[in-house]
């Protein structure tokens, strides 16, 4: 466990040095808050999220990490009392505009959440129905490869390629996780977020979600809300620190962790917080 | 560890126990229990007496005193002057029960001229003779002129004593059937010609003043129609009416005062139902009285706030984590609801449904407004012929005298608790066999 763990961190050292040069902006969070009521929860995030690269969002709870996750795919349209204000651009694009579709965003900016949720469905159904609701495969040997692609992007595919027609509830909690995630991948978002996808999850589990979102890396823009600083820092290029709803420090992760500008960064990173 | 001698061991002195109140905590838990199994036994007491009472007064309704007695079908008597290729209504008015009559003379031996005898030989017999065997001879008109073995059924009061029924121990006078009577009733028995045969009656025969002759035929057509058009109007609407007020209505004060009408509506007497029925599909939309389908009607009004509040229970009970997957993923909030949503509220949805269809099933007050306690003999050919219900029936039964209609009130009763109990025993097995865990 705790070699792979320092190969990650080496490797994602390593992947910093080349990933100057391709520093895409993908997201672009301007002035954001969020209101639940007349209760503000956010106020006025300047966030940027770099396409090909793990954005880790850090905080103690009720910090707004989670809620700042939820406005990038507006989620929180679905809470009656939630208001947004601000902008939130994808490749330029206010996703708040009147002219964004919210399906088609969330088909562009998947989520996988806290607790593994796969539908009591069959695996393969669960994996197929974002495809199939957007209409991606015309045939069923489409359909078959898009389910047999995802599941091995997720890494879970030798472990269910024998029993696909099996209620994915009925896996492991982390094979559940994967299952989710290959449920996110298959209707090829552009940007994946991901709310603790590894709170559920034991050790074992944990590391190999992990391993996974680094691979992931490669082809999808990540962001992850987490409350292991240890995860963060193994995953992720850059981290957002919330605190109270403002977002205190935004960086390179080896800096953020390393040498914070904010002292309550450095509080919270070191354990005197949170 | 072992090796250390016991002396150098040091000796915890025990903790001074405090008095915590566990006794009086296990009493008051065991007096608990006692109380809970009192309830539950007075209670079983009492559905073992109710269905005792039932059972026992009600299982002889399924059986019907039949004699068994070779009829000539003779044309003199049912066609004396030949007329019937002309006049078709011959062959309905005819006296059938002289054919009955004449029949049992001959197997009793009596003297055919003895008028006083003959008259109170007719007592053994039911006035269903008649459309028994003119039933027979309209089915075929070939049979004037032979003689076949036929099952005519008897008198109730002969009915009520074959099964044992009347006391004979009364004097002759005041009872219902005299000793000459009785005394043929047990030649006919020792002959194997009169018996309790399976009744079929209680099942396929119309109302009637004769208890031999009435049956629950057009109640559970009735009933069936009216469970059909609740089941058609209810399910849909208020499935339907459940998911736009939990899934897509917004939450504010209107919404909320729909809410709260919607569950004072589940209370309201039923009485009150039947009176909206009566005012408004019968006085003001003019549909006819008596019919199935606006007994359906009100039966649907008063069903639906039972299934909308199961079906926004169910449809609540669907975890958020499943709603979150499906939005999550870019499915509309219709597909949300209709793929994932809607499955999984499904057994709670049943189940509602059926609860709600039994106890429209055992519903009487409404329909006695309605109009349809009614004298119905014929069957209800649409749902808009009159018709009466299962409990109504059992009502109109309850209202009668004779004991051979208390034995047939309590075979109803019986029957509808079957229905129902089939129906409940269908909801829970629907529960267990959809139910999913997550």
């Amino acid at each position: 466990m705790n070699i792979m763990t320092e190969q990650s961190l080496e490797n994602a050292v390593g992947d910093k040095m080349n990933a100057k040069s391709n520093e895409v902006i993908k997201m672009r969070g301007d002035k954001v808050g969020v209101f639940y009521g007349d209760k503000q929860a956010l106020f006025d995030v300047n966030l940027d999220v770099r396409q090909n690269q793990v954005t880790a969002l850090i905080g103690p709870s009720g910090c707004g990490k989670s809620t700042f996750l939820r406005c990038l795919n507006r989620m929180n349209d679905t809470i009656d009392s939630a208001r947004v204000t601000g902008k939130i651009t994808l490749d330029d694009e206010d996703i708040y505009d009147k002219n964004i579709d919210v399906v088609e965003l969330r088909a562009r900016v998947g989520m996988v959440f806290q607790k593994p949720n796969p539908f009591p469905k069959s695996i393969y159904e669960n994996v197929a129905y974002g495809p199939r609701i957007h209409g991606l495969a015309k045939r069923k040997a489409d359909m078959d490869q898009i389910v047999e692609q995802s599941l091995k992007k997720a890494a879970i595919w030798n472990e269910v390629k024998d029993r696909l027609q099996e209620p994915g509830t009925g896996l492991s909690g982390g094979q559940q996780q994967r299952l989710c995630i290959a449920r996110a991948i298959a209707v090829s978002p552009e940007v994946i977020l991901m709310d603790e996808p590894c709170s559920a999850l034991d050790p074992i589990a944990t590391a190999r979600v992990e391993e996974l979102i680094d691979e992931l890396r490669q082809n999808y823009t990540i962001v992850i809300v987490t409350h292991s600083m240890q995860q963060a820092a193994r995953v992720s290029q850059r981290t957002a620190m919330f605190h109270l709803g403002y977002l205190v420090e935004e960086g390179a992760t080896d800096k953020m962790f390393t040498n914070p500008d904010d002292k309550r960064t450095q509080d919270y990173i070191t354990g005197r917080f949170g | 560890m072992t090796d250390i001698p016991m002396d150098t061991m040091v000796r915890v002195a025990a903790h001074p126990r405090r008095d915590i109140g566990l006794k009086a905590r296990y009493a008051a838990e065991r007096r608990f229990r006692i109380y809970g199994m009192l309830a539950i036994s007075v209670g079983l007491a009492f559905l073992a007496i109710m269905l005792i009472a039932i059972v026992s007064k009600g299982y002889t309704a399924f059986w019907q005193t039949t004699i068994s007695v070779p009829i000539t079908f003779d044309e003199k008597v049912i066609d004396p002057s030949n007329k019937r290729a002309i006049d078709p209504t011959v062959l309905i008015k005819a006296n059938y029960p002289k054919l009955a009559e004449k029949a049992l003379v001959a197997k009793l031996g009596i003297n055919p001229d003895d008028k006083p005898t003959i008259l109170k030989l007719k007592g053994l017999l039911s006035e269903g003779v008649r459309v028994q065997l003119r039933d027979i001879v309209a089915a075929d008109p070939s049979v004037i002129g032979t003689t076949r073995n036929v099952n005519i059924l008897a008198a109730a009061n002969l009915d009520s004593a074959f099964k044992g029924q009347i006391d004979l121990g009364v004097e002759e006078a005041r009872r219902k059937v005299s000793d000459q009577q009785i005394a043929w009733m047990n030649k006919l028995k020792a002959d194997g010609a009169m018996a309790e045969r399976f009744n079929t009656g209680l099942f396929s025969y119309g109302a009637s003043s004769r208890p031999e002759t009435s049956g629950m035929g057009v109640a559970i057509i009735g009933s069936f129609y009216m469970m059909v058009i609740v089941l058609v109007l209810a399910l849909p609407i208020g499935v339907a009416a459940s998911i736009y007020l939990e899934e897509f209505a917004k939450k504010n004060r209107f919404t909320d005062l729909i809410e709260v009408n919607i569950n004072n509506l589940a209370a309201v007497p039923s009485i009150v139902f039947g009176l909206l029925g009566l005012a408004v599909f019968i006085n003001f939309l003019g549909m006819p009285r008596s019919a199935a389908f606006v007994g359906g009607l009100v039966l649907t009004l008063m069903t639906l706030p039972t299934i909308i509040i199961a079906t926004r229970a169910a449809l609540a009970a669907v975890p958020p984590s499943i709603r979150s997957a499906a939005l999550g993923l870019g499915a509309s909030k219709m597909q949300m609801v209709f793929q994932h949503i809607l499955p999984l509220a499904a057994p709670g949805i049943l189940t509602g449904t059926i609860i709600g269809l039994a106890r429209a099933l055992g519903e009487t007050a409404p329909l006695l407004l309605i109009g349809m306690v009614a004298f119905v003999a014929d069957y209800p050919k649409s749902p808009f012929d009159p018709a009466t219900a299962l409990p109504v029936q059992i009502y109109m039964w309850a209202n009668e005298a004779e004991r051979a209609f208390v034995e047939r009130m309590s075979g109803a009763i019986i029957i509808l608790l079957v229905f129902l109990m089939a129906m409940n025993v269908t909801a829970i097995v629907l529960r267990r066999r959809f139910e999913r865990r997550w």
